[in-house]
């Protein structure tokens, strides 16, 4: 089968793997009818998340058909089914699945080792996001391999189209838990710090679960004019102050809640912040940047929330707990509880409350993946989020 | 797959690997503001070394011992200002940073042969080529930066993203919309932690 692998930094092309196959019998074998390219796999491309062999598919957002079951799959899925496969891979039964923290699942990552020595504990396994996380075959290919199965899928019912549906696997339920995070009161004020995909859907979310006004913070051009579309007041942080801007906004006292939608390639606007951060990476001092965090933490009104669905892998500097512990802000993050919430998203789908699919700005066969790899990363052509059909 | 038809064989076209950027400009490449003014500063920096090699080669070539290479040195002098005013005058200095790279490897195969005896001033070579080697580092990381950084958006490709809500109706009337959603206490904390409904005495 075709799939697009990883040969190292931004080297992606489209090679011919074996097929995967049955390994246990709570496996299914997906064959994909719709993929997208993620901002997160974005950390991988230019290789800024360690654990990323030669070889390795990728891609974690991804949908199709039933084509294989294993025989402990039982009546949870048959073949012919359509399905949305969730990034993160569920076994169903640890303590962490039972309790609805899906994003660390205790069983289903097969290189728990790793991930205790980078993380502590192990969290859940993740479709083609390193061996730190199993390294599971992603699905940016024809056919894919889902462990637990049986838990690891979203049906999808009929009369929904692969575009409306295929990205309640991640983004839209990563923006929903975000604003969910947030505990959004009708009198808040929410910054959204990224107006990429999870941004996009989180702000609809913010909407959706009523801020008095929603900001979002962001420097192309693009990305602000769809952010406008969904509702959100925006801001240039290439051009203007955000902290004065959102003080403007706020009447001085900060925004109730901020959301840290773009995570570790943070951009600073600021020279010798960036500077700093650069310099101390390439050094290996430092793995992530920090800007958003930094510039969250300073803006956010005192005993406000602090949201962070933006994905870091390692090691920040300079981080402000000064600022953070007087000012009693609670901080809520973490990978994404997929399962947890989209039963719900799924009836909103339904029921016509939103379309995912307006965050599609480019479309391309699986061939073309390693050219949208370039296009999706420089921001060529208005680009904002890929779907690749194999 | 035991229960589907194997698909055929289809090879991918292998991808062309492209040309190194750091060896290319392009007017649309644009690098973070920490970029920009690391550039800057090292054209700047070239600037001034290239002043200081030109007017005083022949005491760096002393003070490290190595009368010889006073022509070198000023012979370097002239590369210097000549990379500093490509970065400073040029819209992409991505190539003269990598020219520097190349003059930085050079300037070390001149400074490491006065580590042959008899050299009374090692001490000093050995201080130059630290000096060298953390220059050198500095603009590998420029050179990197400057290659990574996205390129503009042609100008000729303007989508419209206006309508793009997701939302059946405006985004105004949408707000709240999802209001019968509570979200549940094991993620947004104990209800003794939340804030209070009304201020309280």
């Amino acid at each position: 089968m075709r799939a697009l692998v990883w040969h190292g930094t931004q080297d992606i092309r489209c090679d011919t793997v074996p097929d995967p196959k049955i390994e246990d019998d709570r496996d299914a074998i997906i064959k994909v009818t719709a993929c997208a390219i993620c901002g997160s796999d974005l950390h991988l491309y230019d290789h800024f998340m360690p654990g990323m062999e030669k070889g390795d598919v990728m891609g974690h957002e991804f949908m199709g058909e039933v084509v294989e079951t294993g025989k402990g799959v039982g009546g949870s899925l048959r073949k012919g089914e359509r399905v949305v496969i969730p990034f993160t891979i569920i076994c169903g039964q640890c303590d962490q699945c039972k309790r609805g923290f899906f994003s660390v699942c205790e069983r289903s990552n097969r290189n728990k080792h790793l991930a205790e020595k980078a993380f502590g504990h192990t969290t859940a396994g993740l479709f083609g996001y390193t061996h730190l996380t199993g390294g599971y075959q992603g699905g940016q290919a024809e056919y894919v391999r889902v462990p637990f199965a049986d838990k690891t899928h979203i049906k999808v019912p009929e009369g929904l189209s692969d575009e409306q549906v295929l990205f309640l696997g991640d983004i839209f339920p990563t923006g929903w838990q975000a604003a969910v995070q947030a505990d959004i009161q009708p009198t808040d004020t929410v910054a959204i710090w990224g107006a990429g995909p999870v941004g996009q859907m989180t702000i609809r979310s913010a909407i959706l679960l009523g801020a008095k006004q929603v900001v979002c913070i962001d420097s192309v051009p693009e990305r602000l004019e769809m952010a406008r579309a969904g509702g959100a007041i925006t801001i240039d942080n290439a051009q203007e102050s955000v902290v004065e801007r959102l003080n403007e906004l706020t009447s001085g006292k900060g925004p109730e809640k901020c959301i840290d939608a773009v995570g570790m390639e943070a951009h600073s606007p600021r020279a010798l912040e960036q500077a700093y951060d650069r310099v101390k990476q390439a050094v290996m001092l430092e793995s992530d940047r920090a800007n958003v965090l930094r510039e969250m933490i300073y803006v956010c009104r005192p005993a406000g929330t602090l949201s962070i669905p933006g994905v870091y892998g390692g090691l920040v500097d300079k981080m402000p707990m000064g600022a953070l512990m007087n000012k009693g802000l609670t901080v809520r993050t973490g990978q994404t509880h997929v399962n947890r919430w989209t039963d719900d998203l799924v009836k909103r789908i339904a029921d016509g409350q939103i379309d995912p699919s307006f965050v599609i700005t480019h479309r391309a066969g699986l061939e073309q993946g390693p050219e949208m790899y370039k296009t999706f990363r420089d921001k060529k052509d208005n680009c904002i989020k890929v779907v690749l059909r194999p | 797959m035991s229960e589907s038809t194997s698909p055929r064989d289809r090879s991918c076209p292998r991808a062309q690997m492209p040309l190194p950027n750091y060896l290319g400009a392009d007017s649309r490449r644009r690098p973070d503001p920490g970029t920009r003014v690391l550039a800057q500063g090292l054209g700047w920096f070239s600037i001034g070394l290239g002043l200081t090699e030109l007017a005083y080669g022949g005491a760096i070539a002393r003070w490290l011992g190595m009368p010889r290479a006073a022509p070198v040195i000023h012979a370097y002098g002239v590369r210097e200002l000549l990379q500093g005013a490509g970065i400073l005058g040029s819209s992409d200095p991505t190539p003269w940073i990598s020219a520097r790279i190349a003059g930085d490897a050079l300037d070390i195969a001149t400074v490491l042969s006065g580590l042959e005896d008899p050299n009374p001033r090692k001490h000093n070579v050995l201080r130059a080529l630290g000096a060298l080697i953390g220059v050198t580092a500095v603009d590998v990381i420029c050179a990197q930066s400057l290659a990574k950084a996205p390129l503009e958006p042609s100008q000729k490709v303007r989508q419209d993203y206006r309508r793009r809500s997701g939302f059946r109706q405006r985004a105004e009337v949408m707000r709240g919309a999802a209001r019968d959603f509570t979200p549940p206490p094991d993620v947004i904390g104990p209800e003794a932690m939340r804030p209070w409904r009304s201020a309280k005495a």
